[in-house]
Formats: structure tokens, C-alpha cells, sequence
């Protein structure tokens, strides 16, 4: 391994199979009880029977273990370390929301148990929800919404449906060419076109772009603040006042709020909508791709609009489910929402308390800064107004040497960090989109930016290595293309033919 | 704050680096009138102890250790132990969606042996990653069968979960698809002389349910053969995938959707879950959601990645084949590790458990004088007729007991029947003490009609 | 690098034109630029093509791009064998990798450019 790589070190264990090639005839990891009543009649089932699952597994339990304890070794976390991904907010994930979610009382209660035997699960989407409103400044919430663009759907189905009790539900949404990729296809499904707004020369919205495309067939704007540049909207107030004047509404995409707790509240600057990742700003761990959760808070206007539950406080003073809201633009999911995350999430806030959130929020954004700092020298800084709790660079100057952004991340995993955010967003060409989060402590940051300094170095005098990169893990860069052009997307027993 | 890895003087020599005497500085791009500038009207963070305490008390106040004999799309069935200790690896855990296949191999090749998995309880060629439930799978899966054939007319099972068609309702409002239902027949079946009469031309797709959401076995072969005849793709959604140990998988569909909770999730108050799609091979890039392909490395390894991603969002924006970018691969490896665990021949007999759970406590209803509302063949889910329910819950609850949901809420034709679940978990005692109660109850609300008639 | 018999249009398709039968391409910047090709959706025979309009996909792992027809016509062949074989269009796309065949409805594009111009429109394009 290369000298200037400080700590990260290649290790050792097992290559494991699939969990069907470990498969063999007779093994098994399952007991039931005995059965305390007849066997079952098989043929009251109306001969719609089958036979045992050809391929299924036949293992036993220490295998299972190992198995999995193996593939997790060959996974990065933010256990492991620091988690760089822009606009992902890859934060620690405290451990007694785990033990708290996994309660006996909490993890194992149906979703259909009368609401009198529910209460407690009740009082936690309630403490969760006046939390977040007092966070966010808004009036009204919903914490159905599975993840991130499924609050986006439901939002954008709610201005829908507030316009059109106005008279014209539009046809547009204003999207900015910095946003999220999910922007778009939330808009698509709640029967919206999109229209893209260019940023202007310091990544931000310009105004008069925003004025000449602002008409009366303009629902929303939506609008990710800080941009995913990482840059507050300093002009959000005038921003909001041009879309209220043409009668259309303000979305927030909330990716980034993790640079705005305790300091600024989308209420006071004029969002009309916004939606939450609690698995990126309040902690839940993101499981490899999910579960998350994605609450949207409202202003009083669309409040009737929100969807089916809404929880209410009864005269007695308990909690209920309410279905009777005519204007509701329906149901988004089964049930209540992902709970587990909810409970996770309470947890964090309960944790950090008021003191605590804002102080992470100034800990996220000085991290940003000081990585910005002490890379400008050696990376293309392309936006240069301040940002707050991310950065993002580009690969301009290594690009000279045939090096782009996706080999530089490649290389860091060989300096022992999960990469960047690669190319996007997309405004910038080449980008690395950096978000430290708070969780990383000076030594962590200090040893990062020298990993990124290192390769800026390499880039030029041995480009090669940065190519060719990672070199320290189990295995080498992955053909992707190979994937995409003859897809294998599941294990047979036999060769395919 | 304890989750802050920074001493006072480490913060106070990052700000002078960053050439800042406070940390308000670094929010001077925010407008000042725009600044909170008091602090959140929350309280004073809390300890592990007290944080513990809240819930714990909270947990109390929900009927967490009562027998449930409640399904309806969130089954109470036993988790192994090895399904948390193996989610529990904060590799998996605390890792992103796996965008760097190099360091993330661990997830990808779980979710491949998922994706296999549920290519093998459902008979179809290939699955996607996960979605986020089984009520959002069913839009998912009606957009794509709308996209695979650009007719714009689905035919709905009425005996699909309620919840699941009003989410479908909500997803479609503006996407012009016209929807229409098939009503039941006696045996508690999807119609199938209705299905044939509606069917036509115009129809994009099919959906049934099955087991349905009164727990009645579908005839998916008919059904399909009918949806085929018109040029209708023919759309299952599972609900209860347990029942596919024993249950003929619905290998004739052409998109099997639907819930994987069953399979090793907690029950968790409704979520999170984890949806599937599953499909055959020709519809493969109409598909929604994240999907897992096998590959080599430079050195010729096997390696897995993420591929034909040029379908979802972050590519084509808005016109993607969904929205979806979060999914729930942590549960999907639930379903993994917990369908490990069964294995071959113990899902074949959890499942035959639940069966004969279901047919012990049909017997003991009927034999307290109750009548079952279908005659068709039921997996672990069944309907008992009822002259209204009012006051069995707080009867049952004295008994440590969660037991049948009052369909009336759903179904106003349904009005006091109620729908039971009886997994492996149901106890032969507890099933007799819940018949008990309910005939006891039955009687003395017959008792007081007659005396008011 | 590119043929002096052949059409160019700006979205990046070229065009060879035999008596009536017009033969359609992604031009070698194109390819350049999308990188290792995957996936490719072709108009089907028979399909009724008009100058301008979408007509087709080619998809790399992170791109996709729409084929916008340079010409108006009827499509009388198609190159199936690019399903097999996407790369050949990363290998040749000025020969084998072909992607269809048009019977002209109508008289050729103005918009259409030469070899030269089409280079002098890429250096322009790049200069931005």
C-alpha cells in the first residue's frame, strides 16, 4: 500500500457463496413448537398446493450467522466511518433508538389494535409531530410518508388539491437545475410538468428568471433550502413573493434542514410546504437504502388537504385516528406511517433537546466550512458564496490529467472513507459534493482532508493509481457496464442458458 | 451533547482556521431576519435513562404482550433471534444505499439473494429491491402494467386490502387510469363471470389478491387465462406471503406485488414493511425501484451492483418509472435472513402450522354456533359473521386477548362481521378462550335483539 | 471521422441517403459522449417516421438519450442485432451499428448539416 495512506488497512476474512450454494440437502437453523392442535387438511386448500420451494435454502443457523456477519464486514457504514455523501446527511446513529424502536410494546403492536389499547403509540406520533412543527415553524403535519419523494408526492398531490378549491389546480412546477432527481418524478406522478429553472452564475435562483417564468399556470416552486450547493437562498423572502403574488405555493425540499435546525424555520420565510427526512436530519440509520421516513408539515391553508389518518385529541383528553376529512386527498399508505423510524427519531430529539439540535446544526455546517477551507487550494471551488453544511468542489483541474470525480472517489475508499457525492448535482460538472455532518470529530475531518489532498497530488504525478483505484478492498472496481448489458439479476441452479 | 466528537478547544481552533470568531458567523448567509434567534421551545435533552423511561411507559400503554389474532395485512407471526442479530451489524445498518459496489457488497449480495428469494416464492423470473409497502406496491405495480401495454383501464378485485385500493385511488387521481371493481362471489372469490363480462379491450390490467383480504385462496390460473384472452396482463398482490409455503405460487401472473412484513418484520404499529414487485423477464425495464445484478471486477470476480438504473429518477427525472428512491433494504434483509432460517422444508411447515391453526379455530366457531361468511378455501384468515360486535374488544382485552376486526369499517356490507387471523403463534388455550368470549358475547347481544323485537 | 456522403443533424444523428432509402445512425461524438452503451430501443418496421420527433432510446449506465429521427419516412429495416450487441455502437457507429432504415416520405431536412459543418457546430458546442 502506498506510504501517504495513513490508516486505512486491507483485512482479512472468508469469501462467502450465496446463501444457496451453501445449501445442502437435510440441514436446518428452524424449530417450531409442536403442534398443539390436528394437522392441517391439506386438502380443504382447494388443491391450490404446491411443494416444498425448489432452490430454497437448506442451512443451518451458525452458517446463517457467519454468512451474514461476512457480507457485513464487506459493507462501509457510518459505524466504520465518515460518510461524506452529499445531501445524504450520513450522521451517527445513536444507539438507544434502537433499543427504544425494539420494545416490547412498541415493536410487536398491530396496527389494528383498537386505538384505546394504542395510546402510547398515539403519544409518540404526537410528541413527534408538535416537535417538528415548533422545528420547521409550520402550522400542520403528516408523518405518513415512507421516504423523501414520498413526501414530495404527497405534498405536491396537497397543493393540488388546495388550488384547485381555489378554482385551477395549474399545470406546472417550477423545478430549479439543481435539484434532486426525485423532484421531477414526484411532480410527474401528481399530474404536473415540470419546468426547469436555471440557477444563476452564483448557483442560486435568479430572480428574474423566477419572475418571467412565474405565471398563472404555476402551482409551486420547489425549492431546496440551502441549495444543494450547500447555499442559503438568501433572497428566499422575495423568492416567496413572487410565486404568492401569481397565486402559486412554495415547496421545500427539507434534504438539507439539517443545516437549519435551531437556527431558521421554513415557517418564517415563507414555505407553504415542505417535507422531512427524518433518516438523514433526525438520526434513523438509513439500513443500506432504507427504511426512512419523510413527514410533511404544512401550512394552515392545506391543512384540511392532508392525508387520511390525521391524529386528533378527544374531549377526554385521549388520543384518536381521525378518517372523516372530506377535503383529504386520500390515503398515501397502509396504516400509519413507518413507525419504527417515528419512534427513532423521537428519541434523537428527546436526546438532544433544544440545546442539542442547535448545537449540532453549528457543528454540521463549521465541519463543511473547514473542509472547504483547507481543500480550496487543491480542488476547483466553482460557487464561491458561503455555504453552510456542505460543499461541493469539482474535479476541473484533475480532469486535466484524465482524472474525473468518480476516480477520486474510488481512490479515497483506498484512504479508508466513503466517497462524496459523485456528479451531481448537477449544475456543476465533475462535482464532489461533500457533506461532513456533525458527527465527525477534528482528527476524522483533519485526516480526510489530507486523504483528498493526497490524491489531488496523485492526480498529477501518478494518475494511475487513482484510476486504476480502489486498490485495498476485497475486490476490484466493478463492471457496471457488464451488468447493465446482460443482466443476471438473480441466482438459478443451473447455468443460463 | 454527547453525539458531538469535539472538545471546546478543538471547535475554537476550527473556527480561527476557518477565520471566524463565533459560530454565528457561519450563518451570516442567512438573513438576520430570517434567524430564529431565541432557542426551539423544546425541552433540555434527556439522558439514556430518561429517554428509556418515556418509552418504556409509552410502551405500557399500548396492549403490547396480548394474544393477536388480528392480520389484515400485518401478521404476528415469531422472529427468530438470528433475523436482529444479523440487522443488527451496523455495517448494514448504518450504510447508504450501495452507490460504491466496492465497498458495499455486503447489502448488494443480500439483496440479490432477496431479489432470488422472491423470484422463488412467487414463480416469477425476476424482483426488484424493495418498495416501501404493499399498499404503495399496488400503484407502483398498476403504473407499470399501464406502461408495459399503454392501455389505461384496471379491473380491481373489491376483495383487495381496502387500504390498499384507497392508496391506489390517491396515487392514480391525476394520472388518467380508469379504475373499476369485481365484486366477490359466494365462495368469497373474485367473480369470475363478472371479471369476464367487464373485461375487454381497454384493460391495461387485472389485480386480485391472494390469499384475498378475507383470507380466501384466489384461482389465479382462471383468472389469468380470462385477463389473457382480452390481452390484460394479469397483477397478484400477496399480502400474506407465508402462505406461499404451501400455497401455489402465481407463477401464471404476469406481475406478482405485494407485502413481505410477514417474513421477519416487527408488526412496529403498521411500519416500516417492505413492498415487492416481481415480474417476468420481458417487463424487466418497466419495472419500479432499485434493482441488484450480478457482474465480475477488474480481477474477474464475482461482484454485484446496482443496475438498469437508467429507469428511475435520479436518471430520468420525471420520466421515470417511479418516484422511489429510499426503499427499505433493511427489512428486505429481514425477509432474507428469516426465509434462511425456514429454509425449505420449515417454511413448507410454518406454514401448514397456520393452516391448521386456522382450521382448528374455524371448527371451534362453528361448533359455538357462529357461521363463517365464505365457503371458499381460506388460508390463515377467515371470516365469522356477526350480528354486531359493539363491546367484544373491551370483553376480549380483559383476557389479554386482540382479536378480529370489525369489517363494517371497510365493508358496510359487512357491518359486525369479523375478520380473524390465527398464525402459529395462536395458542390452542387462547384460541378456545377467544371462542368463548365470542359466543358468550354473540349470545347475550341475540338475547337483548330478541327482547327488543 | 466522418463520411463526406453523409447528413448530420444537431441532435447528433447522421443520415445516408440512397436513392429513396434513408440509413440512420448516432453520430461517433454521440457515442463519446454517453459512453458504454447498454440498452437501445429502436422505432419498430413499418413505424411511420417524422423529421424531429423521437423515435428511439440508447441508454449508457447513467444516461439515456432519445434518438430524434433526422428524417421523415417509413421504417423498412432495423438492426436487431444492436439488441444483442449495444457496444457496437461505442465500436462503429458510422457503419455496423446502423440503427434503421427509412423509405423517404419526404424530401431531406434543410436543417440537416455536412461533415463539415457538423464539425464546426461540435467545436462551437464545446467552446461553451
Amino acid at each position: 500500500m502506498a506510504d501517504h495512506i495513513k490508516k486505512a488497512r486491507p483485512h482479512v476474512n472468508q469469501n462467502e457463496d450465496l446463501i444457496f450454494e451453501r445449501s445442502s440437502a437435510g440441514k436446518c437453523a428452524y424449530q417450531l413448537p409442536p403442534l398443539d392442535v390436528p394437522p392441517a387438511d391439506t386438502g380443504a386448500l382447494g388443491g391450490f398446493t404446491r411443494d416444498e420451494i425448489p432452490g430454497f435454502p437448506e442451512v443451518s443457523e451458525m452458517e446463517i450467522v457467519r454468512h451474514f456477519t461476512r457480507l457485513s464486514t464487506w459493507n462501509y457504514g457510518v459505524d466504520t466511518g465518515a460518510y461524506l455523501l452529499g445531501s445524504c446527511t450520513m450522521k451517527y446513529n445513536p444507539k438507544i433508538n434502537e433499543l427504544v424502536a425494539r420494545l416490547k410494546g412498541i415493536a410487536n403492536v398491530h396496527p389494528y389494535q383498537p386505538q384505546e389499547a394504542s395510546q402510547g403509540c398515539l403519544k409518540v406520533l404526537k410528541l413527534l409531530s408538535e416537535s417538528l412543527l415548533e422545528i420547521t415553524g409550520m402550522d400542520a403535519i403528516t408523518l405518513q410518508p415512507a421516504a423523501g419523494a414520498h413526501g414530495e408526492m404527497t405534498a405536491l398531490l396537497m397543493v393540488h388539491a388546495y388550488l384547485a378549491s381555489q378554482g385551477n389546480p395549474r399545470h406546472k412546477v417550477l423545478i430549479p437545475d439543481s435539484a434532486h432527481g426525485t423532484n421531477a418524478a414526484s411532480a410527474a406522478m401528481a399530474g404536473y410538468k415540470t419546468l426547469n429553472l436555471p440557477s444563476n452564475s452564483e448557483g442560486m435562483v435568479d430572480l428574474a428568471t423566477l419572475e418571467r417564468l412565474m405565471d398563472d399556470d404555476v402551482a409551486a416552486l420547489m425549492l431546496t433550502n440551502p441549495n444543494t450547493l450547500g447555499i442559503f437562498e438568501e433572497r428566499i423572502a422575495e423568492i416567496a413573493r413572487i410565486v404568492h403574488a401569481r397565486g402559486g405555493l412554495v415547496y421545500m425540499d427539507g434534504a438539507n434542514m439539517n443545516a437549519l435546525v435551531g437556527v431558521s424555520r421554513p415557517g418564517d420565510f415563507g414555505v407553504d410546504v415542505l417535507h422531512l427526512n427524518l433518516h438523514k436530519t433526525f438520526s434513523t440509520p438509513h439500513g443500506g437504502g432504507g427504511p426512512g421516513a419523510g413527514p410533511v408539515a404544512v401550512r394552515k391553508q392545506l391543512e384540511p388537504f392532508l392525508p387520511i389518518p390525521t391524529l386528533i385529541e378527544k374531549p377526554d383528553g385521549s388520543l384518536a385516528l381521525d378518517y372523516d376529512r372530506p377535503a383529504s386527498i386520500g390515503r398515501v399508505r397502509a396504516f400509519y406511517g413507518n413507525f419504527g423510524v417515528l419512534v427513532r427519531a423521537l428519541a434523537y430529539i428527546l436526546a438532544n433537546g433544544a440545546e442539542g439540535l442547535r448545537e449540532s446544526t453549528e457543528e454540521a455546517v463549521l465541519n463543511s466550512v473547514y473542509v472547504r477551507k483547507n481543500l480550496e487550494d487543491s480542488y476547483e471551488l466553482p460557487y464561491k458564496r458561503p455555504a453552510l453544511h456542505e460543499c461541493v468542489f469539482s474535479d476541473k483541474r484533475q480532469a486535466q490529467h484524465g482524472v474525473h470525480t468518480g476516480d477520486i472517489a474510488k481512490r479515497l475508499i483506498d484512504y479508508g472513507f466513503h466517497p462524496y457525492t459523485v456528479s451531481f448535482p448537477l449544475i456543476v460538472p465533475g462535482a464532489l459534493m461533500i457533506e461532513p455532518t456533525e458527527s465527525e470529530s477534528k482528527q476524522e475531518l483533519d485526516l480526510l482532508i489530507d486523504a483528498l489532498r493526497s490524491i489531488a497530488r496523485e492526480a498529477e504525478q501518478e494518475p494511475e493509481t487513482v484510476l486504476h483505484a480502489p486498490h485495498t478492498t476485497r475486490i476490484a472496481r466493478v463492471d457496471e457496464v457488464q451488468a447493465a448489458r446482460r443482466p443476471i439479476l438473480r441466482w438459478k441452479p443451473e447455468p443460463r442458458t | 451533547m454527547r453525539y458531538i466528537p469535539k472538545s471546546p478547544e478543538e471547535r475554537e481552533t476550527m473556527l480561527r482556521a476557518v477565520g471566524c470568531d463565533s459560530i454565528d458567523q457561519l450563518f451570516e448567509s442567512i438573513p438576520s431576519a430570517l434567524r430564529l434567534g431565541r432557542e426551539l421551545r423544546l425541552d433540555r435533552g434527556r439522558s439514556e435513562p430518561e429517554i428509556l423511561r418515556y418509552f418504556e411507559e409509552r410502551a405500557a400503554e399500548n396492549a403490547g404482550d396480548f394474544a393477536c389474532f388480528v392480520g389484515a395485512g400485518a401478521y404476528d407471526h415469531f422472529r427468530p433471534s438470528v433475523v436482529d442479530a444479523m440487522i443488527s451489524r451496523s455495517e448494514f445498518y448504518t450504510a447508504y444505499t450501495p452507490y460504491q459496489p466496492e465497498i458495499s457488497q455486503g447489502t448488494l449480495q443480500a439483496i440479490f439473494e432477496f431479489q432470488t428469494l422472491m423470484c422463488q416464492l412467487t414463480g416469477m423470473d425476476v424482483a426488484n429491491a424493495s418498495l416501501y409497502d404493499g399498499s404503495t406496491a399496488l400503484p407502483e405495480a398498476v403504473m407499470m402494467a399501464v406502461r408495459a401495454n399503454g392501455r389505461r383501464r384496471v379491473l380491481l378485485a373489491r376483495s383487495i386490502h381496502p387500504e390498499y385500493r384507497q392508496v391506489l385511488n390517491t396515487y392514480l387521481q391525476h394520472q388518467n387510469i380508469a379504475l373499476d371493481e369485481i365484486p366477490w362471489g359466494n365462495s368469497g372469490q373474485a367473480d369470475h363471470a363478472e371479471l369476464q363480462a367487464r373485461v375487454g379491450s381497454d384493460v391495461s390490467a387485472v389485480v386480485l389478491q391472494s390469499p384475498n383480504f378475507f383470507g380466501v385462496v384466489e384461482d389465479v390460473a382462471a383468472a389469468t387465462k380470462i385477463a389473457h384472452a382480452a390481452g390484460a396482463l394479469l397483477v397478484v398482490m400477496i399480502t400474506e406471503p407465508v402462505s406461499l409455503g404451501i400455497l401455489h405460487p402465481p407463477a401464471e401472473a404476469d406481475i406478482v406485488a405485494g407485502e413481505g412484513q410477514s417474513l421477519g418484520v416487527p408488526l412496529s404499529f403498521g411500519g416500516p414493511y417492505v413492498g415487492f414487485v416481481a415480474t417476468r423477464e420481458k417487463y424487466i425495464r418497466s419495472m419500479p425501484g432499485r434493482l441488484v445484478g450480478q457482474t465480475t471486477d477488474s480481477r474477474g470476480e464475482r461482484s454485484f451492483c446496482l443496475t438498469l438504473a437508467t429507469r428511475e429518477q435520479h436518471i430520468r427525472r420525471e420520466k421515470a418509472t417511479s418516484n422511489i428512491c429510499t426503499n427499505q433494504a433493511l427489512c428486505a434483509l429481514m425477509v432474507t435472513v428469516y426465509l434462511s432460517v425456514y429454509g425449505k422444508k420449515g417454511f413448507r411447515e410454518l406454514a401448514l402450522q397456520n393452516v391448521a391453526k386456522t382450521q382448528y379455530a374455524q371448527k371451534k366457531f362453528l361448533k359455538a354456533g357462529a357461521s363463517l361468511r365464505f365457503s371458499g378455501p381460506h388460508f390463515n384468515e377467515f371470516i365469522v359473521r356477526g350480528e354486531g360486535s359493539r363491546g367484544l374488544d373491551a370483553k376480549l382485552r380483559q383476557e389479554r386477548i386482540i382479536g378480529g376486526l370489525d369489517l363494517g369499517r371497510f365493508y358496510p356490507e359487512l357491518e359486525g362481521d369479523r375478520l380473524f387471523c390465527f398464525t402459529e403463534t395462536a395458542s390452542r388455550e387462547k384460541i378456545d378462550k377467544l371462542v368463548e368470549v365470542y359466543a358468550a358475547h354473540e349470545l347475550t347481544v341475540h338475547a337483548a335483539q330478541q327482547q327488543r323485537s | 471521422m466522418y463520411p463526406a456522403n453523409f447528413r448530420y443533424s444537431k441532435e447528433h444523428e447522421w443520415v445516408n441517403v440512397d436513392g429513396n432509402v434513408a440509413t440512420v445512425g448516432i453520430t461517433e461524438h454521440a457515442q463519446k459522449q454517453l459512453g458504454d452503451i447498454v440498452f437501445i430501443e429502436l422505432p419498430g418496421l413499418g413505424a411511420k417516421l417524422e423529421a424531429g420527433k423521437e423515435c428511439g432510446t440508447v441508454e449508457s449506465v447513467k444516461a439515456v438519450s432519445e434518438i430524434y429521427s433526422p428524417v421523415s419516412g417509413e421504417v423498412t429495416e432495423v438492426n436487431t442485432a444492436l439488441n444483442e450487441t449495444p457496444e457496437w455502437i461505442n465500436q462503429d457507429p458510422h457503419g455496423k451499428a446502423w440503427m434503421f432504415k427509412v423509405a423517404l416520405s419526404a424530401p431531406l431536412w434543410d436543417e440537416l448539416l455536412s461533415a463539415e459543418q457538423y464539425e464546426a457546430y461540435l467545436r462551437e458546442e464545446e467552446g461553451h
